[in-house]
């Protein structure tokens, strides 16, 4: 029998989940789905929970995912936006913190720029703290809400092939996936142009494919990543038409090999670079269930954390 | 192992269960339609029961059945030590205007009851609702909540701990009285 709570009071990554918890999220993430496919999509569990959405880095997808999973919980909901706030003015990320938590706020959800932001604060403050994306680092929900994903298409994770097409080198979501799809005893796989893969990647026991055919070929489900244009300083790849004629995912491709690949994506979609709109908006493309299961999983994560208090 | 008292023997258990689907034929014949809703987990074992007696019965009210998993709804979440794992919840009808029988298999403190009506508010205003639980601990209350139909009423002390075993599960429809919650298989 699974345990109801989760090993630790934060989630900061998927590296230091057990195969347990990931199996417990997915889990209670049914039952939430559930709650949010009923006429009235709201249950009261967190009314008394206070919740700080600090994010200081640009999102929408998550940040409102983050929210609607929020106030289906009944939580109260304190939305902070780096670009409006007294970062701007010099304060410390610490003291930004501190004072939000002494309005008393209950968990903290953070996204930032610098990878650790999430383990630095769970180390210093009073509060349960979700990582919703530090820099290149983990981005632990996307990582759960795919797996999700795939799980309703698939009976069992076991031997199953995952391949994570991209900008792997810049991707906190390919991290965070790796590590979720092993933990579960999926087989991952990486494709994209050697530039933007990076090395320790065989380290993790990751297979690495240059040529998009052969990673098709080898998969069954496709998690096709953005490129990630704001974060590359320097030119990675010589265009991106290039790009788009070497590894983009194509309809002609896929007629090709004939298969019935589950195509994902954790969105923005950059239509006609890393995947074309007749495959993104195809039958095998999940990429609206992911958004769907991503207030699920993230109503799980809540749920689970609320319940192993910090202290 | 703490060894327990047991309180009903699978023979007055199977009486008790015939007794309780009558007096659901005898109160809601006349309606129409009859939302009968188990509370998860073990309330929905009970209402298997009585549903199987229902089919062999002559009752003609059209049952809707239900499964509610209250642990969204608990008031204690975040005060106990340990969170509780939701079951699954199967509630494919809306509730509005009918009549509803809630189904458990002890009450208690009368909290988990508390939890149901609030979850039920979320199925539509019901005409009635009334409450069915097989076994009533009626000196442990902590809320004003009383049940209309009962298999048996036990009257213990506080910390004491009433368990129901069913067949489909454990191994004989029984019950038992224990003197504290920590029983092994629990």
């Amino acid at each position: 029998m699974i345990k109801s709570y989760l090993s630790q009071p934060h989630l900061l990554g998927i590296q230091n989940l057990l195969p347990e918890d990931i199996e417990l999220i997915l889990q209670t993430a049914d039952n939430f789905k559930d709650v949010i496919n009923r006429p009235i999509k709201k249950v009261p569990t967190l009314r008394d929970v206070t919740i700080a959405n600090l994010f200081f880095e640009n999102s929408t997808r998550t940040r409102i995912s983050f929210e609607l999973a929020e106030k289906r919980l009944s939580a109260d909901v304190l939305n902070f936006s780096s670009a409006s706030s007294s970062v701007k003015k010099g304060e410390s990320l610490l003291d930004t913190v501190n004072n939000i938590l002494s309005m008393k706020v209950d968990m903290v959800v953070i996204r930032h720029s610098a990878p650790g932001t999430p383990t630095f604060l769970a180390n210093h403050i009073d509060a349960n703290i979700i990582n919703a994306g530090d820099g290149t680092h983990e981005h632990p929900t996307q990582a759960l809400l795919d797996a999700y994903s795939i799980g309703e298409h698939f009976n069992s994770y076991k031997g199953l092939h995952v391949c994570i097409f991209g900008d792997i080198v810049h991707s906190r979501v390919a991290l965070s996936n790796i590590f979720c799809l092993q933990k579960l005893g999926a087989k991952v796989a990486v494709c994209g142009p050697p530039t933007l893969i990076p090395k320790f990647l065989s380290e993790l026991n990751v297979q690495i494919f240059y040529n998009v055919e052969a990673a098709l070929r080898w998969c069954d489900v496709a998690n096709v990543l953005r490129i990630q244009l704001e974060r590359q300083e320097i030119k990675y790849i010589p265009s991106l038409r290039e790009y788009s004629l070497y590894y983009g995912i194509h309809k002609e491709l896929l007629d090709k090999i004939d298969k019935d690949i589950v195509i994902m994506h954790p969105g923005p979609i950059n239509r006609g670079i890393e995947i074309d709109s007749d495959v993104a908006d195809s039958d095998q493309s999940i990429i609206l269930q992911q958004v769907e299961n991503g207030v699920a999983i993230r109503m799980a994560v809540l749920f689970l954390l609320a319940g192993n208090r910090v202290g | 192992m703490k060894h327990g008292r047991e309180i009903m023997e699978p023979k007055r258990f199977d009486l008790t269960l015939l007794r309780l689907t009558e007096q659901i034929i005898e109160d809601y014949s006349h309606c129409e339609e009859l939302c009968l809703i188990g509370i998860q987990p073990r309330g929905t074992i009970l209402l298997k029961e009585i549903l199987a007696r229902l089919q062999n019965s002559n009752f003609k009210t059209k049952v809707f059945e239900g499964h509610l998993d209250i642990t969204f709804y608990r008031d204690d979440f975040r005060r106990r030590e340990k969170i509780l794992a939701p079951q699954s919840n199967k509630m494919d009808f809306l509730i509005e205007g009918r009549e509803v029988l809630l189904v458990d298999d002890v009450l208690y403190t009368g909290r988990t009851i508390q939890a149901a009506l609030s979850a039920l508010q979320h199925y539509g205003r019901p005409s009635t609702i009334k409450l069915l639980t097989l076994i009533d601990r009626r000196f442990n209350r902590h809320l004003p909540i009383q049940c209309d139909y009962t298999g048996m009423e036990v009257d213990t002390v506080d910390h004491a701990y009433v368990r129901v075993y069913w067949k489909l599960g454990d191994s004989e429809n029984r019950v038992v009285l224990y003197d504290s919650k920590e029983i092994d298989n629990d």
